[in-house]
């Protein structure tokens, strides 16, 4: 099975329920779509994410109602250095979407999610702890997995994974 | 992880509260999970889980490993369904590769993770059991669970870090009396299961000690991202084996237990009945496993038979190529979500071209289903929080990773 190549084209994957309900909504939130390997991923801006969510989280036709994950990569050294991907699935019609944000290196930060589902509490936790992303109006920013005294966060590249410490 | 602060953030809210804590060497903690409890008298004022003593930084590790490397890691994650960890981690590296798997390996892939999640539900109803006082059951599943891992060790030669899913197919051609063994087992199986049924189901001081406690609405249990059967326990009819086939489950016929109230009688129910299907599907593979190989054909992935290996030139040189410096996986990202015994297991897999993955990251079913736990167990009785515990089939490996 030979991989298909990406679709990019906004024109073309606006039958997908999310892509349409968020263009409908604010074309310039969505910076970008991608359809590859069968999975769609749409691009946030940073500032309109968690509205987003809330839309399409109570989208009519087709209801994300469910947030499987919160996870983040690091594009270290190139800029904007971080992305913070949400998955979001709807129970209702089987979907599943990639939403993704770009973040810059310098004091990553974006809105918590914890407002539209609860349960992002945790998964935005680990984000900030092993990557040193905070999000605006969490509850609880707290680290998750490594101890309180920790310095330096993990996941990134840059973080040194050999020698004293 | 909290733990170097004695009571992060919790401070008794009245003079009449005290702090509990609870685990992380606790018995019915399962692991090293450690609550912080606000109690008034009996009753759970608050409640907070503290997590991050078994963190081993996986996610990490894989970073500096080739992809085939990576397998073994991810049996540690989930040490209760290592097999199931192996199929999404496999699956997730072949949808990024574009490898189509041959329908052998694709039934004995289904065979022998449905072994996986009975083998983790006996471990979870023998120590859910345990935690609630009956003892009898301990000891019944896990005679059965002994033959499962027999089974595991027949086909992988390991009883429990099986391994035995690989990135193209699964590892080896099963030994010849294998299917017979598995034959035996399944027959034998839904007679046990009755007998667990037996002991609990109608027992009332079982029934006095799950039924109505611990409840949570299918409307809470969304929001908070519960899955598997804490998702199903409430009545929400979701399970990805079912609604997004993976690995040829559209081939198999099976029902999803639910549940109505969403306490922890309704959890038990479900997986005591997923026993019941899991076994079903089991004899289904049985009766109609296809025959052919059971790798992809893809010598650059895959490697070749030991045999060949040693008396074709070709083999050897993609054998010595795989072991020394991997298999490059083409730009691209993805999310491959199964069903594990505890819920929605997903591995999300960032690829740079490489020949190591750029990100790997594991979701979690037990991390988030244990944000459920504050909000089953606040307002009711010290004792239920550890029914509740049992109720959700935590396994600390997976959150912490």
């Amino acid at each position: 099975m030979a991989l298909a190549p990406a679709v990019t084209d906004i024109e073309q994957l606006k039958g997908h329920p999310a892509v349409a309900r968020l263009v409908g909504w604010n074309p310039k939130a969505v910076e970008g779509v991608k359809f590859d390997r069968e999975e769609m991923t749409i691009c946030i801006e940073r500032s309109a994410i968690r509205q987003a969510c809330a839309l399409l989280r109570d989208n009519a036709n087709c209801p994300f109602n469910y947030l499987s994950d919160i996870t983040c990569v690091d594009w270290y050294p190139s800029e904007p250095r971080f992305e913070v991907i949400y998955h979001l699935f709807s129970i209702p019609n089987k979907e599943r979407v990639r939403l993704k944000v770009k973040l810059s290196g310098e004091t990553p930060a974006l809105d918590s999610l914890t407002s539209v589902w609860p349960g992002a509490n945790y998964f935005e936790r680990e984000v900030f702890d092993l990557f040193g992303v905070r999000f605006n109006g969490h509850p609880y920013l707290r680290r998750l997995l490594m101890p309180e005294n920790w310095e330096g966060h993990p996941l990134r590249k840059d973080y040194p994974v050999e020698g004293y410490r | 992880m909290a733990h170097l602060t004695p009571t992060p953030a919790l401070e008794p809210g009245q003079d009449k509260t005290m702090i509990l804590n609870m685990g992380p060497q606790h018995p019915s903690t399962h692991g090293v999970l450690r609550l912080l409890l606000e109690i008034d008298g009996e009753t759970v004022v608050r409640m907070m889980p503290d997590i991050g003593f078994l963190h081993t930084g996986i996610e990490k590790t894989c970073e500096a490993k080739f992809y085939h490397q990576v397998v073994p890691l991810t049996d540690r994650i989930d040490y209760l369904c290592p097999l199931t960890n192996n199929l999404c981690y496999a699956l997730a590296v072949e949808k990024l590769l574009g490898l189509e798997i041959p329908p052998r390996a694709q039934w004995l892939r289904v065979m022998m993770n449905e072994l996986t999640r009975i083998n983790s539900h006996l471990v979870w109803l023998g120590t859910h059991a345990m935690d609630i006082g009956a003892m009898t059951v301990f000891l019944y599943c896990f005679r059965e669970r002994e033959d499962i891992l027999r089974l595991f060790e027949a086909i992988s030669g390991q009883r429990m870090m099986t391994s035995y899913f690989r990135i193209g197919g699964v590892a080896l051609e099963p030994p010849l009396d294998f299917f017979d063994r598995v034959r035996k087992f399944a027959n034998r199986f839904p007679s046990k299961v009755d007998e667990y049924e037996g002991l609990l189901t109608g027992n009332p001081i079982w029934m006095m000690r799950t039924k109505g406690v611990a409840t949570i609405s299918a409307e809470d249990a969304i929001a908070l991202g519960a899955s598997g059967p804490t998702l199903r326990g409430s009545g929400v009819d979701i399970d990805l084996r079912r609604d997004m086939p993976y690995t040829g489950y559209e081939n198999f016929k099976f029902n999803v237990p639910l549940g109505k109230e969403g306490d922890v009688f309704d959890r038990y129910l479900c997986r005591v009945r997923e026993l019941r299907e899991s076994i079903g599907i089991v004899q289904q593979t049985l009766d109609g496993i296809p025959s052919g190989p059971v790798k992809a054909n893809a010598p650059k992935v895959v490697l070749p038979d030991r045999e060949k290996m040693k008396t074709e030139m070709e083999a050897l040189i993609y054998h010595f190529k795989i072991v020394t410096e991997g298999f490059a996986v083409p730009e691209g990202e993805v999310y491959q979500a199964v069903e594990s015994p505890r819920g929605e297991m997903g591995y999300y897999i960032v690829s740079d071209g490489s020949a190591k993955p750029y990100r790997v990251h594991m979701r979690a079913a037990c991390l988030a289903n244990m944000q459920t736990l504050p909000k089953m167990c606040e307002g009711r009785l010290l004792a239920d929080v550890v029914a509740a515990i049992g109720s959700i089939d935590i396994v600390l490996g997976e959150i912490d990773r």
